[in-house]
């Protein structure tokens, strides 16, 4: 190297650290930097796109912008309240008796025959571009016969050149609800529907009998040949679903990607030989009227989904509470969602680079993950949460919302040890529930975000009661204003009640030693179990870990082999039912492979149940759920647990920021500021060059000595 | 009560079979040079030293028994269903104090800020004075640096003493073995006239002892090496990795010995279709990519536990036997280099005359090849041995972050590893339980690295190192 | 020359086989395919119908070995073992256990693993041979016995650190590349330099080592001995025979290692989320999709053997002495 590039290099280098250049470190291409795109990451690859068989929230976050159920959340009113969508109002149930005779909305169940939910959808809504509509001149579709040559170069939906559109119809809904029914499909919730929906299981079952073949290659069965009884059309736009009895909540249900239209050509399009190889499958490529469509299905890398050019736009809510107005979420009220062209997320398996990226700006929202805690929030000194110095800088926002969720640690029931009816089981699972320190697992392990439950229903959800009235008495005492723990020596005494004085059993002496089943590995699971031992082992219990890999873990529990068990559930719905049916006797684990995890059987808790169940909410059944949580704290089948709370994080850029934990479509209300992002992010993630500059100088350093000595043996060589 | 895994067992095993070479060492003068080779290399011995210190915390993290409960009113005697280890014993102070969770190294006060109640009842957040660390401080602000520096002397003072008289005892050893005053074999070791480099070693010692019950003293007043996420020492942590880490290095080797020595000897000496087969079997193996072999195989033994969880009642069992698991899953992968090298000499020996003169003479073959083949193979198969040692050591970190390492809940450096990983994306950074995990891994792998080296040098330098993956 | 590659292909089959059977054996004799589907369909509600449909689908409902139901040919060909072993011999990896095509997703993620293999193998090599090239000649000089107490010292620490030192200082202190993540086409250079710049810095110790003993090697041999008598400089020496002679061990070492270079790595893919046959395989592992798996064991032996035969083959084009037998 001559001295005038050594020079060169130099001055080039300096003249980099002095401006501003666009961030080395941008994971996306510059061109995009200017975009109205939104970015956001996903940990798991979905592995059902397809709306009859997917249940689960990652999914949902794709398939919630892509199809439209007939009702949707408000946006902004709390408690959730449903409005339509492409309904044009609200179905309300009428009730039938035996004779047809229509009865009124308060009648009790056993009266009620029949239930008719009469739903008119919007006229003009169109499908997204899609190859499954297209036609050719003479009207016939383009892509509905393909040949095994047809489908040679194509790899992709994208590699199908021509699209078409059709308007939605009554129709579409119905056939979707008869994809409920479809045995090939699965739909994990046709077990629960064919409870209600009028001939919902004799159509399974017709379609098992007559469509062995069908089903077992995954070939097409035209639905619209077959009658379901519970679903008619009255015209091109209504429709009406017949129930067997009385189910409210069957409403919440129509909010679902499960009650989204399904259009029969896209069906038939998907069902073509040759297109599953190619992984052209509804479970791949969805197919909606919503904002938005995937345009790239990558699982490998990313998901993108883009502005549907058909949607016939919404109108961003004028009303909220009034804490909204404050907040600035009415700013947009009125105006035509969606307001994104693009949204882009990338795969981020792990939790760290994620976290990072958004730091750097290359996440619009982000949640927050344990070890990033305290670098995000710290409580001030009046005990409230607070973003720290360093995320305020950044102009960085925080939203927080009590998840409608449960995270708790089940007895099985029929254990001989804890389960069971007995006295003495029932002391030994209080003394439990009082030693395991929720407050400390929630501050430790989720850094304080969480609400230690007093029962089953979580914060927000009907039937849930706060204060002093709502606390479980047997684990908690009111003090100074708030919940207090009982203190250890009253599990102590439980224990001796109980016939394990320290935690030995008094006959044989022998100390006591339970067992906690769990598929949990990883870093953290060793933190926490650590915990867990320490927590019995206050009463002298031994705690043994039996970590097995998650098949086995599900059998143990279908077998009901296990003795304890952490679980949660996370709510369909807003409502008691969906919380309370997880301790419903006929719901069961062993045997009925109901979600009643806990196999927890109590017969007044049964009958409460079935009366709870199809009350509207008022005092009334607020008394019953008081009764049944009431029953459930004092058999102590859980140890309650928690209520995880969700933070997330909102760069400066990100409007419209509401936690909306029951909602799936929340894409299309928020907006971003492109030019300010592309401003910090070039501020915020300026390259350091110092340590190059730095390495190449040790480098020509360490150089000089072997030069030297080089050339003193290259001088010793000649001679 | 004591208590025997069946890695302890094994480890003792492995003890008696190093006795027993070591007998057989000394009787041999043809074996005893290379090893006084070995002995020359100062590199080495210092490595050996080091050595010498992980195997002994090894070794007392490898005897187990049920500790006696204190009941008085019990005329029967009672154990506890714990299982302790003689280093748990020793370190009893580390292993209890637990504080809630992490504290940096030395600190007095936790790493976050937490709800503290005031005593007039009122709330507010800071960071809580740790339950052990630094707990004998009143004014911990104004007197920690005086009090580190001042135990940090003591520390010290007192392993220079330990050192002084641990020299003492050596060097009255060395002057009785020959015979000569301890002045003359003072003198020896300081003008560096010995053989063996026993100034290195006194060195490599002192260095050792003076920081080690430094650290010790330190320890029982503060968290030195800070403390995790549950609260534990990570010193203590540190400590009991050693004996996972050791397991993996010599277990796996120990395990699949029988297989490589008799495999690879047959298809040396027999030939023909034995030494197809062989080479039939170890081809195959060694054709699937190890981490795959070992995610398959641990996903069945989870399996395996699962259907017989009634055999595996406590979490040290469950522990023990998925790292032997592990040890033999390794050593299956493993054996089939050792097999090549065996087969490769024994293909020479067999043209030696005293083997042809054996065989002519109608000796049997199990005769020829345990009384003429196998000690002449000796020394590759203990120089693959430490070769080996430290690679596994390295191999098992990157298998806990697959998550098919040893058990999750065992104490080893891979574990710690990868939980350290999320700790680096704290704000303030959590950096003293990876820092730990590297000082002593890379400790334990420099020394097996050097003391290797010098070994396979004495031995056979001809046999090269081959580069891991 | 032929005959002698076809009779090492030849040799291959039956090392084909017993792959096959232990992989059959590892992955359907120890968890039942009920298992599997337990694990692939888990959701909030999984009825036994829906397990059975997901075996059918995959054609894991049929018996082990032997079909006794069947007739003629199919007792053996309507079997698991035949479905998804046999058909692996002909590279056809079927479904994954969550219903993507193996082959499909095997041909795309291929190609980020060798964006990060082959420019680490390429540098590497350069890298590490100038290096040990600079050791051997200043053999025995202070420099030599410091580099070489640094690559020991390089060697001894655990891969694991330098990925993660590396990602902490370069992405997230200096700015200087993305933290993790890919890209295809010319983006794929900011992705990929820290992989590489990591994997180039782990395997820098043994393979100096190692490098410098071969060269070390070849300068005591008398060839060599020779041509310094001869009064050539000793940068000649070097470069003429020295390097020479020591790259045919070397390079022919790296034979072995290139058909592995489409698997990728699999901790340092993983943990840069670069989307190549590495974390593919970790995925599969973690999430226990058997096929994948499976498919990747099998791929990887093969890939193994063909880098043998490579090898065989190299060796016999390197050194015309060794006899083709």
């Amino acid at each position: 190297m001559n001295r005038f590039a050594l020079y060169w290099i130099l001055s080039t280098l300096i003249l980099f650290t002095g401006c501003n250049i666009s961030p080395w470190n941008n994971p996306y291409p510059d061109s995009q930097s200017k975009d109205n795109i939104y970015y956001d990451s996903f940990e798991e690859r979905p592995k059902h796109l397809d709306p009859v068989s997917s249940y689960s929230g990652n999914e949902y976050v794709f398939l919630g912008q892509i199809y439209e159920p007939v009702l949707q959340y408000h946006f902004l009113k709390r408690p959730y309240e449903l409005i339509p969508l492409t309904a044009t109002a609200v179905p309300q149930a009428e009730y039938y008796d035996n004779a047809g005779n229509m009865l009124d909305a308060d009648t009790p169940p056993e009266s009620v025959h029949r239930v008719v939910y009469r739903i008119t959808i919007k006229s003009g809504i169109l499908y997204q571009p899609h190859p499954a509509f297209a036609r050719d001149k003479r009207g016939k579709y383009r892509y509905h016969h393909l040949s095994k040559d047809d489908l040679e170069k194509i790899h992709a939906l994208s590699d199908f050149s021509e699209t078409g559109t059709r308007e939605l119809t009554a129709e579409d809904y119905v056939y979707q609800i008869k994809r409920l029914a479809h045995p090939g499909v699965h739909s994990p919730i046709a077990g629960l529907m064919s409870k209600y929906i009028h001939g919902l299981q004799e159509l399974s079952e017709e379609l098992t009998n007559k469509h062995k073949n069908e089903i077992d290659k995954n070939n097409f069965i035209d639905l619209r040949n077959h009658h379901l009884s519970g679903v008619r059309i009255l015209d091109r736009y209504t429709f009406e679903i017949t129930l067997k009895e009385k189910y409210p909540q069957f409403r919440y249900w129509l909010s679902m990607p499960f009650f989204a239209p399904m259009p029969w050509e896209a069906d038939f399009f998907y069902s073509q030989p040759g297109m599953e190889e190619k992984n052209i499958t509804l479970n791949w490529y969805p197919v909606g009227t919503g904002p938005y469509m995937l345009t790239e299905n990558n699982p490998n890398r990313r998901m993108v989904l883009k502005r549907n050019p058909n949607f016939r736009g919404e109108l961003y809510p004028d009303k909220g509470g009034p804490e909204d107005e404050v907040n600035g979420l009415l700013q947009d009220a009125g105006q035509t969602m969606p307001f994104i062209d693009t949204a882009i997320f990338s795969l981020e398996r792990e939790s760290i680079p994620a976290w990072n990226k958004f730091l750097q700006g290359y996440y619009d929202t982000s949640g927050i993950v344990s070890d990033s805690f305290d670098q995000a929030v710290t409580f001030n000194t009046k005990g409230e949460l607070e973003l720290t110095e360093q995320m305020r800088n950044k102009g960085i926002k925080l939203t927080t919302a009590v998840m409608s969720s449960t995270f708790y640690m089940g007895f099985n029931m029929r254990d001989e040890v804890v389960g069971g009816d007995s006295e003495r089981a029932r002391l030994l699972r209080r003394a439990i529930s009082i030693v395991v320190d929720y407050e400390e697992y929630i501050s430790i392990f989720t850094n304080g975000r969480g609400v230690p439950a007093q029962g089953p229903i979580p914060p927000g959800i009907f039937g849930y009661s706060e204060g002093s009235d709502g606390i479980n008495p047997y684990v908690y005492t009111w003090r100074k204003g708030r919940a207090e723990r009982r203190n250890i020596r009253e599990a102590q005494e439980l224990m001796i009640a109980a016939g394990y004085p320290d935690g030995r059993e008094v006959q044989s002496g022998q100390s006591l030693i339970l067992y906690l089943d769990t598929p949990a590995t990883g870093p953290d699971a060793k933190a926490i179990f650590d915990w867990f031992r320490k927590q019995f082992s206050k009463l002298g219990i031994t705690l043994v870990i039996r970590a097995t890999d998650y098949n086995r873990f599900q059998e143990k529990m279908l077998k009901g082999t296990e003795q304890i068990f952490m679980w949660g559930w996370n709510a369909d719905y807003p409502d008691p039912e969906n919380f309370l049916f997880l301790l419903y006797g006929p719901n069961a684990k062993v045997g009925l492979n109901g979600e009643n995890a806990a196999n927890y059987e109590n017969e007044e808790f049964d009958y409460l149940f079935n009366q709870m169940k199809s009350m509207s909410n008022g005092p009334e059944r607020q008394a019953i759920v008081d009764r049944m949580i009431d029953i459930a704290r004092r058999d102590a089948p859980w140890l309650w647990g928690f209520h995880p709370v969700a933070f997330t994080l909102h760069h400066r850029w990100f409007k419209n920021a509401k936690p909306a934990l029951m909602l799936n479509n929340t894409l299309k209300y928020i907006r971003i500021d492109p030019e300010t992002r592309n401003k910090l992010r070039t501020q915020w993630n300026q390259p350091v060059f110092w340590p190059i500059i730095l390495l190449l100088l040790i480098l020509l350093i360490s150089i000089i000595p072997a030069y030297i000595s080089y050339k003193r043996r290259e001088q010793s060589s000649a001679l | 009560m004591p208590v025997v895994f069946i890695t302890d067992a094994l480890i003792f095993l492995l003890l008696f079979m190093v006795c027993l070479f070591i007998w057989y060492t000394l009787k041999h003068e043809y074996l005893r040079i290379p090893w006084r080779q070995v002995g020359k290399n100062s590199l080495a011995m210092s490595a050996a030293v080091v050595l010498l210190f992980y195997i002994a915390v090894g070794l007392l993290d490898t005897i187990h028994f049920h500790p006696r409960l204190n009941n008085i009113d019990q005329k029967e005697i009672k154990y506890s269903t714990d299982i302790l280890s003689l280093l748990d014993v020793l370190t009893e102070k580390l292993r209890s104090r637990v504080e809630r969770t992490y504290s940096a190294p030395f600190a007095t006060h936790a790493y976050a800020k937490e709800a503290i109640d005031l005593p007039e009842g009122r709330q507010i957040r800071d960071y809580p004075r740790l339950y052990y660390g630094g707990s004998h401080l009143q004014y911990p602000g104004k007197e920690i640096a005086q009090d580190i520096l001042g135990k940090t002397i003591t520390g010290m003072v007192m392993g220079i003493i330990t050192w002084l008289f641990i020299s003492m005892v050596i060097i009255i050893i060395l002057s009785r073995i020959r015979r000569c005053s301890m002045t003359t074999e003072f003198k020896l070791i300081i003008r560096r006239q010995h053989l063996i480099p026993w100034h290195v070693i006194l060195i490599t010692l002192g260095c050792i002892l003076i920081s080690g019950v430094t650290l010790a003293y330190l320890s029982s007043y503060y968290h030195v090496l800070g403390t995790d996420k549950v609260g534990q020492d990570v010193l203590y942590q540190s400590l009991k990795s050693v004996r996972t880490g050791l397991l993996i290095g010599t277990l796996t080797t120990l395990v699949m010995l029988p297989f490589a020595l008799a495999m690879g000897i047959m298809a040396g000496y027999f030939s023909g279709w034995v030494d197809d087969i062989i080479q039939y079997i170890y081809t195959t193996l060694n054709s699937i990519p190890g981490v795959l072999l070992i995610a398959a195989a641990i996903l069945m033994l989870e399996v395996y536990m699962t259907n017989h969880a009634a055999d595996f009642t406590s979490i040290e069992q469950r522990a023990d036997m998925r790292l032997l698991f592990l040890c033999m899953i390794l050593g299956i992968m493993s054996w089939t280099g050792l097999c090549r090298l065996l087969r490769g000499e024994t293909l020479k020996l067999r043209e030696i005359d005293y083997v042809q003169a054996a065989q002519a003479f109608g000796v049997n073959h199990v005769t020829i090849m345990t009384r003429h083949v196998l000690p002449n193979v000796m020394h590759i198969v203990m120089i693959s041995i430490v070769l080996d040692f430290s690679g596994l050591v390295l191999v098992e970190a990157v298998l806990a972050y697959i998550s098919i390492g040893v058990d999750p809940s065992m104490i080893s450096w891979g574990n710690m590893i990868n939980s350290a990983r999320l700790e680096m994306a704290r704000e303030p950074i959590v950096w003293w339980s990876l820092g730990a995990a590297f000082i002593f891994m890379l400790g334990l792998v420099l020394a097996a690295n050097l003391f290797a080296d010098a070994v396979r040098d004495a031995f056979d330098p001809r046999i090269r190192t081959i580069p891991a993956g | 020359m032929i005959n002698y590659i076809l009779r090492r292909i030849a040799y291959a089959l039956p090392i084909l086989i017993g792959i096959n059977i232990i992989t059959f054996v590892l992955f359907f004799v120890v968890n039942t395919p009920d298992d599997m589907a337990r694990m692939q369909l888990g959701q909030k509600r999984v009825t036994q119908e829906a397990i059975d449909k997901w075996k059918r689908e995959r054609g894991y409902d049929m018996p082990v070995l032997w079909n006794s139901q069947a007739k003629g040919m199919k007792k053996i060909t309507d079997s698991i073992f035949f479905q998804n072993s046999i058909k692996l011999f002909v590279f056809d990896f079927g479904q994954s256990d969550n219903g993507r095509d193996i082959s499909n997703d095997i041909s795309q993620r291929m190609w980020p693993s060798l964006a990060i293999t082959v420019p680490a193998l390429i540098l590497g090599l350069i890298a590490y041979i100038t290096f040990a090239l600079t050791l051997a000649f200043f053999r025995a000089s202070y420099i030599d016995v410091w580099g070489v107490v640094i690559c020991v010292i390089m060697m001894s620490i655990s891969g694991m650190f330098y990925i993660i030192g590396g990602q902490f200082i370069i992405g997230k202190l200096f700015n200087l590349v993305p933290i993790s993540g890919y890209d295809s086409g010319v983006n794929a250079i900011k992705f990929v330099t820290l992989p590489v710049i990591v994997g180039l810095i782990g395997g820098i110790g043994s393979s100096t080592r190692w490098y410098r003993t071969i060269f070390l090697e070849e300068m005591g041999k008398d060839f060599v001995r020779t041509a310094r008598a001869k009064g050539l400089s000793e940068k000649v020496v070097l470069y003429r025979h020295v390097l020479r002679n020591g790259l045919i061990p070397i390079l022919t070492g790296v034979v072995v290692v290139l058909p592995m270079l489409f698997i990728g790595s699999l901790v340092t893919e993983s943990f840069f989320a670069v989307p190549g046959l590495g974390s593919y395989t970790i995925d599969a592992i973690n999430s226990q999709d058997f096929a994948i798996v499976r498919s990747m064991v099998y791929l990887g032996s093969v890939l193994y053997i063909i880098g043998l035969i490579l090898t065989d083959i190299s060796y016999t084009i390197a050194d015309p002495r060794i006899r083709l037998e």
